[in-house]
């Protein structure tokens, strides 16, 4: 294979997918194999299948909840119904961390077996740009399926639907607090001040914020404290059905609805623009023009050039995506083929340290992983630094290398290289395992390394910890 | 098998001159003094955590969240201290705590990462400033020592610089053989960016032998007071908290991350043991809470806030406030409490008294960009 070909294999399996694997050959042509990847990529699989959905979760809480409380023993006294709220709680809280653990198993062993790396890495990559927290209680068990549920059917869709989605799932409404906000003058804030004059109840501009600051325009793109105000004014009523509650809902609980008695009546101004649309309408309106703006644009062109060229990438780069991204409607494959069609992209330096999820996943395809073998993620990205969807703020984890590459980072790394090695299939020897993940292109220095090693283990951690390796 | 500490003695001769060994590396000290710097992420809301309970309009626009100050220690006419900060309350009482309200970075929007850079940087934009002012105020101590140390697994913003820093957290997973850091200290002895990392890591790794942490408050107090009650140890010291974004349920999680900051200052406290007398440890956030009590029970994005003062030297007993009224026409932008305070001219301040430095060439060397008042001085006693 030239040389210049190798160095292309190399950078389309390590850059834009997820790690080379050592029983899949390196891809003869590697744009082509890329972009195959739209077609071979499935929303749904076998790995995920499994999974519960948001609505199934809940459903199952409420029955759970419902039952405990009904129970003739725990409604017998004020102490005892007490006692029962406690323990449905305790159980509801751990069942949500059994939830969030098969999850990431399910995600981790999703991006070992995938036959599209390349498409898997933007599903990771959108479900960090809408970040939600398990930090936050009722988030911790749907996290999982808010990346099933809403990134994965639209990773290669429109960014508008994308967005519509994420807004309305229970996870994004419940970690940016958006099912409580209510219109100051809406029927139900009218009705609450009839009944007790002395408790206010009224927006919560969490969500409106973080979806300009975030997930759309980026900060400081021209919007105002009164625009955000706004439009968390046209949010309200977006909610989440429940079966708690004196009134539980018709729909079943965990789905999106909308309480038009919490809607601020009236229409909005948001960014120059009037909003008279009706009811759940007027939100969606918004969401449609904030997907369709320039500074939208420009914001996921810099975080998708940031993600595959370098921490700063080239203006150029960010103006071509850009550019592919309003020419087209906010068409994400048509991103896509910008993106690979970006010389910057396929530069021969590997720019982009790698984060530790990001390391993770490519050791355990490089050492052949296809499973977890009895062991769970959850812990094992924990102990790396980078907790699975647990970034604690609506930032998202950083994508530069000053935010994972400090000394305990790599410590870690090397703590469970060991392990991981000593857990791997032994049979590989260790210096083809170099060529292969490197499509031939490994630096000579790690070369020597791995091939001094006193043990096909040392030799296995010190490839996956090398200076090649870190880096993609 | 070589021991670990023959272990750091090889990896130092085998790296060359730059990874010296932790006790030649400590031992130029020029200052006996300690300063400490703890960020609280997510604007913490200084309205519940030194509360104006004289001023006329709390109740009223904090209705359902007031907090009640029969249960909290009143620090003077004006201000009362929220029921969880017991410990600090002593040091109140002991003349080692202060306050500062109604204080604000330069910053004066409400992007929580934006105002994390600021406050950071000591630049008066956000990114405008590319490394943060802590690691500047490293660089005015003697070069030679590898004096500061970040307790989190990476680097945070406020550290990160010229002047060489070093983190650690501790780790569950059971330590990798001597063997194999040794090779790895080999391969990476040609790479730039990863081999000063290592180095540090190693270091720090040396002095976290029998620390023994476990990350909770009590905890990380505790490693970090050991780390910096040794002799030979760093000087300066940078803890990351978070979880202070209270959008709702103000009342139980503020009372919650509250008791967690009053451990974490005790511990460091009790672990410091005679050298308290030597450490300033500043807590400070990126900005205030609306005033008001939002739909939620909680408080949005705001401006003014609270900044707090520890140490054996602190003149403390006091709270430092201008104070601007909660009265409506008194709010800044008719939201949040207006700022008259200035946190950088309050971190140069501090930071250079509680080190023994010049205000005035601290306060240049930290926030050139930002152009803060002069230095906020008469805080720690020389």
């Amino acid at each position: 294979m030239a040389i210049e070909t190798a160095n292309a294999a190399a950078i389309a399996l390590n850059r834009f997918g997820l790690g080379a694997r050592p029983d899949e050959a390196p891809p003869a042509d590697p744009h082509g194999w890329l972009v195959a990847q739209f077609d071979r990529y499935a929303p749904l699989p076998a790995a995920w299948s499994s999974q519960p959905t948001s609505v199934a979760i809940a459903q199952q809480a409420a029955e759970q909840r419902m039952q405990a409380l009904h129970d003739p023993a725990s409604t017998a006294d004020t102490d005892s119904a007490a006692n029962a709220r406690r323990a449905v709680n305790q159980m509801l809280r751990r069942e949500a961390r059994d939830t969030y653990r098969e999850a990431v198993d399910a995600r981790i062993v999703s991006a070992l077996d995938t036959p599209a790396p390349f498409v898997e890495r933007l599903v990771h990559f959108w479900a960090n740009h809408f970040a939600v927290s398990v930090d936050k209680g009722p988030v911790a068990g749907i996290a999982g399926s808010f990346e099933m549920e809403a990134i994965r059917p639209h990773v290669l869709g429109r960014f508008e639907d994308m967005l519509v989605a994420v807004e309305q799932h229970p996870a994004m409404q419940l970690f940016l607090d958006q099912t409580r906000s209510v219109g100051p003058d809406s029927l139900a804030a009218m009705r609450a001040a009839e009944r007790s004059p002395g408790v206010k109840r009224g927006l919560n501009e969490n969500l409106a914020r973080e979806i300009m600051e975030l997930h759309t325009l980026g900060v400081r793109t021209g919007y105002t404290q009164q625009d955000v105000t706004e439009f968390s004014r046209a949010m309200t009523g977006w909610s989440i059905a429940t079966a708690q509650g004196r009134r539980p809902d018709a729909q079943p609980p965990g789905t999106f609805i909308f309480r038009a008695n919490l809607h601020e009546p009236g229409a909005r101004t948001i960014l120059g623009r009037t909003y008279d649309e009706p009811g759940v309408d007027q939100a969606l309106a918004v969401l449609s023009d904030l997907a369709a703006a320039p500074a939208t644009a420009n914001h996921l062109a810099t975080k998708l050039a940031r993600h595959f060229i370098a921490d700063t990438p080239p203006q150029q780069s960010i103006d071509r995506l850009a550019a592919a991204y309003t020419r087209s409607k906010g068409d994400l494959r048509t991103v896509y083929r910008a993106l690979i069609d970006e010389p910057q992209a396929w530069s021969p330096a590997n720019a982009k340290f790698k984060t530790p999820w990001e390391w993770a996943v490519s050791a355990l395809r490089g050492l052949g992983w296809r499973d977890l073998g009895g062991m769970h993620g959850a812990p094992l990205l924990t102990q790396l630094g980078q907790p699975v969807w647990r970034p604690g703020s609506p930032a998202g984890y950083d994508d530069i290398a000053s935010s994972w590459a400090a000394p305990d980072a790599l410590v870690r790394r090397v703590e469970v290289a060991q392990r991981l090695a000593a857990r791997s299939n032994q049979a590989h020897d260790p210096r083809s395992l170099g060529t292969a993940l490197f499509a031939g292109t490994l630096g000579t220095q790690t070369a020597t390394a791995v091939s001094r090693a006193e043990s096909t283990t040392t030799a296995l951690a010190l490839l996956i910890v090398s200076p090649d390796f870190q880096r993609r | 098998m070589l021991s670990r500490r023959r272990f750091m003695r090889f990896a130092a001769a085998g790296a060359g001159a730059i990874l010296v060994s932790p006790h030649i590396a400590f031992a130029s000290v020029e200052t006996e003094r300690r300063f400490v710097f703890v960020i609280q992420r997510g604007a913490a809301d200084g309205l519940h955590i030194v509360v104006p309970y004289a001023d006329p309009a709390y109740a009223r626009l904090r209705g359902p969240i007031a907090v009640d100050v029969a249960g909290a220690t009143k620090l003077d006419g004006t201000f009362a201290l929220h029921p969880s900060l017991v410990h600090t309350a002593k040091l109140y009482e002991a003349k080692q705590a202060l306050f500062v309200h109604a204080i604000a970075s330069p910053y004066r929007d409400r992007s929580h990462f934006d105002g994390q850079n600021v406050l950071e940087s000591g630049g008066s934009a956000p990114y405008q400033v590319k490394d943060g002012w802590l690691n500047r105020l490293t660089q005015l101590l003697p070069p030679s020592r590898d004096s500061a140390i970040a307790f989190a697994p990476t680097i945070p913003a406020a550290l990160r610089g010229k002047a060489e820093v070093s983190s650690y957290a501790a780790s569950t997973l059971p330590p990798a053989p001597d063997d194999l850091l040794m090779r790895v200290t080999q391969l990476y002895d040609q790479d730039a960016q990863l081999r000063p990392l290592w180095q540090q890591a190693m270091t720090a790794r040396g002095l976290a032998n029998d620390a023994g942490a476990r990350q909770d408050p009590a905890g990380i107090g505790k490693l970090a007071g050991g780390f910096l009650a040794k002799p030979n140890g760093p000087r300066i010291a940078m803890i990351e908290t978070g979880g202070w974004d209270t959008h709702s349920a103000q009342m139980p999680r503020l009372a919650a991350q509250l008791k967690a900051l009053d451990t974490m200052i005790a511990s460091l406290r009790e672990n410091l043991g005679p050298v308290w007398n030597q450490t300033t440890v500043l807590v400070a956030t990126e900005f205030g809470r609306t005033a008001a009590v939002n739909g939620t029970n909680g408080t949005d994005h705001g401006t003014g806030t609270v900044a707090m003062l520890f140490g054996g030297a602190v003149q403390g007993g006091r709270v430092i406030a201008d104070w601007p009224g909660l009265g409506q026409a008194d709010l800044y932008q008719a939201r949040d409490l207006k700022p008259t305070a200035s946190l950088d001219a309050f971190i140069a301040g501090a930071a250079s008294e509680g080190l023994g430095l010049d205000p005035q060439r601290t306060h240049a060397q930290l926030f050139a960009e930002a152009n803060a008042p002069k230095p906020m001085t008469g805080l720690v006693r020389a």
